[in-house]
């Protein structure tokens, strides 16, 4: 309460010092963060408006970043003539697949982790965190041999199956399962629940938090994985959207890029969506892990 | 801790099941067993995955490149010949400076950037506005750095780009972005850093809203103000977070991959290859396995020095709160 009022104090006595210097100083603090702003929205702009122009006339200059005459015949392009349909179903699939299997087992692991005692369980724990460090390109050339051998290759499983589990979701799991209070458990039990019950009914609905946190971070960074796909996929039918829009690239020669771009847009949509779904949480997420797709 | 509070509770519980030997016995060993076992198989899916695709990937990593390979015949021990072949390969070596040079400039201008739109955001009083500036330096880092590289190529085009387009009309250019050997790798640090620069501003963003606000009014008190309250006060109160960005900030840099991939294929000539890339030619395109796997491990271990670097030199500048 004292640090309180000496504080509000301070800021009074602070103002009209303040109001003076710093007036002149926050109109020029907007205007750079609104010119920042501009340089980061303009090529998202950019792919909008180019997008909408014909082909004959997305090369022509100056841009036009309001489409006054809208041409949605690209938007047909893509699916029509470029198997886009089939880069979106196959980034769908991966993806989705990914994000359920790393809930299940990050929410399994991070729960035994922070709550079951068992012999091991800090050397496990440690082994798992170690990992966390590994670059995928020391990983890379040994998983394509064993995906190879497995007769994977060219599969949209060979991108699945890698990566149904994380060192990353586990460790974040186990730090939203530990600031949930044991007190609880206690109580369940007495009322006889048994372990799986306590698991699946108390802890895995409190942790809904980062379960949403671990589903968002891991849908924006495999729905925008490049260098797997790249590397495992070979035939264009198999391809997800960022391979494939960047074989569409060289396919379409520089032709059209309104239509590349039309791609590339709708290669956005589901992101934008679920970052306006969940925003709070990938912050969240971002703040915590610091790790990107 | 949480045993001795399991056996009040176990012993007061009435029995519920049949005993079907240890596994299901009511008692404080049966209850510790049960949780045993049902941590080993929770934990099982995730132990088993990073074991074949992390940990063990990273030491067949090693073992490959000893290795001459192809995927089809036979391994070829060369002992220590694909390093020597590494240290002789100018290519491959020019892609380590590349790389390095690539990450002194991307992450001096994350951090700068970043940290300048944190401190600007963080000073307005408007929640409206606040938002308005975090959602647009933040949604670059929700495209895919391959998909957008593709629109950044056609913006950055020497000859019907809009960047050169404006900026010939305050007379400036034509800049060749991508056409010129010092150019090109300038552009690629752009494009990068566009992506990448909302993630270190929600970091900072972070760091600045845990700093104890007594303190810096304290400052404002003692007459600190811009400048020098930034240089005294904010900037080591915010060094754990300058650490962490450091960290991941090197890690990430060093991969760089779609950038140079997609806007310039490592031209013009060698300017723009990265280490990643020369690693993804040599393992795919050449199917040399071993000469691929020795240039990813000396990478990786690029990677730990640099971290360790990072962390030693760390307690010299880094002030916890």
């Amino acid at each position: 309460m004292a640090s309180l009022t000496t504080a509000s104090a301070r800021s009074v006595v602070s103002e009209p010092h303040h109001r003076r210097r710093f007036g002149f100083g926050k109109i020029v603090t907007v205007l750079l963060l609104a010119a920042a702003s501009v340089v980061m929205l303009a090529p998202i702009v950019y792919t909008i408006s180019t997008s909408l122009r014909s082909p004959m006339e997305s090369f022509t200059l100056p841009p036009k970043w309001i489409p006054t005459d809208p041409n949605w015949e690209n938007y047909r392009t893509v699916f029509d003539t470029v198997p886009l349909k089939q880069f979106f179903l196959n980034s769908t699939v991966v993806t989705f697949c990914i994000v359920i299997g790393q809930l299940i087992t990050a929410a399994l692991a991070g729960y035994a982790f922070a709550r079951l005692e068992f012999p091991g369980r800090s050397i496990l724990f440690w082994l798992v965190l170690s990992t966390l460090m590994i670059p995928l390109q020391a990983t890379i050339i040994p998983v394509f041999v064993l995906i190879s051998k497995w007769h994977l290759s060219d599969t949209l499983a060979s991108l699945i199956l890698p990566a149904l589990a994380s060192a990353f979701g586990t460790f974040l799991m186990r730090q939203y399962f530990l600031q949930i209070p044991s007190d609880f458990e206690e109580a369940a039990l007495l009322d006889g629940a048994s372990q799986w019950e306590i698991f699946r009914s108390i802890y895995l609905p409190l942790a809904k938090g980062g379960l949403a946190v671990l589903a968002i971070l891991t849908f924006n960074g495999y729905w925008n994985e490049f260098l797997r796909p790249l590397i495992f996929l070979s035939s264009q039918e198999k391809f997800t959207l960022p391979v494939g829009l960047v074989s569409l690239q060289g396919y379409m020669g520089t032709g059209s890029i309104s239509v590349v771009l039309a791609g590339v847009l709708v290669s956005l949509i589901p992101v934008l969506i679920i970052y306006l779904i969940g925003q709070r949480y990938l912050v969240e997420g971002l703040m915590v892990g610091g790790l990107k797709g | 801790m949480a045993t001795t509070t399991s056996v009040s509770t176990a012993t007061i519980r009435s029995p519920r099941r049949g005993s079907i030997g240890w596994f299901t016995e009511q008692s404080l060993h049966g209850m510790a067993r049960r949780r045993a076992l049902l941590g080993y198989l929770f934990i099982l899916p995730t132990m088993l995955s990073i074991l074949l695709f992390t940990a063990g990937p990273v030491i067949a990593s090693f073992g490959l490149s000893f290795f001459q390979w192809n995927v089809i015949d036979d391994p070829v021990w060369l002992g220590l010949d694909n390093y020597r072949q590494l240290v002789n390969d100018e290519r491959a070596l020019q892609s380590f400076v590349t790389t390095a040079k690539f990450v002194v400039l991307a992450l001096s201008l994350q951090i700068v950037v970043s940290l300048l739109l944190a401190l600007g955001v963080q000073s307005l009083k408007s929640n409206g506005l606040r938002f308005f500036f975090r959602t647009a330096f933040f949604l670059p880092l929700l495209t895919s750095a391959a998909s957008i590289s593709i629109v950044l190529a056609y913006m950055f085009n020497q000859d019907f780009g809009v960047i050169n387009y404006y900026l010939g009309k305050i007379g400036i250019g034509p800049v060749p972005w991508l056409n010129s050997a010092g150019w090109a790798l300038i552009t690629i640090v752009l494009a990068y850093v566009w992506q990448q620069v909302g993630f270190t501003f929600i970091v900072f963003t972070g760091g600045l809203a845990g700093i104890n606000k007594e303190i810096l009014e304290a400052a404002d008190l003692d007459g600190a103000t811009g400048f020098r309250r930034l240089w005294d006060i904010t900037l080591p109160m915010l060094s754990p977070t300058l650490l962490f960005v450091g960290v991941t900030g090197v890690i990430a840099a060093l991969q760089v991959f779609s950038e140079p991939f997609v806007m310039t294929n490592g031209g013009p000539g060698d300017a723009t290859r990265t280490v990643v890339m020369v690693l993804y030619e040599s393992a795919f395109s050449f199917l040399m396995i071993g000469y691929g796997s020795a240039i990813a491990v000396v990478l990786f271990t690029f990677i730990l020095i640099v971290t360790a670097i990072q962390f030693r030199l760390s307690h010299r500048w880094v002030f916890y709160q």
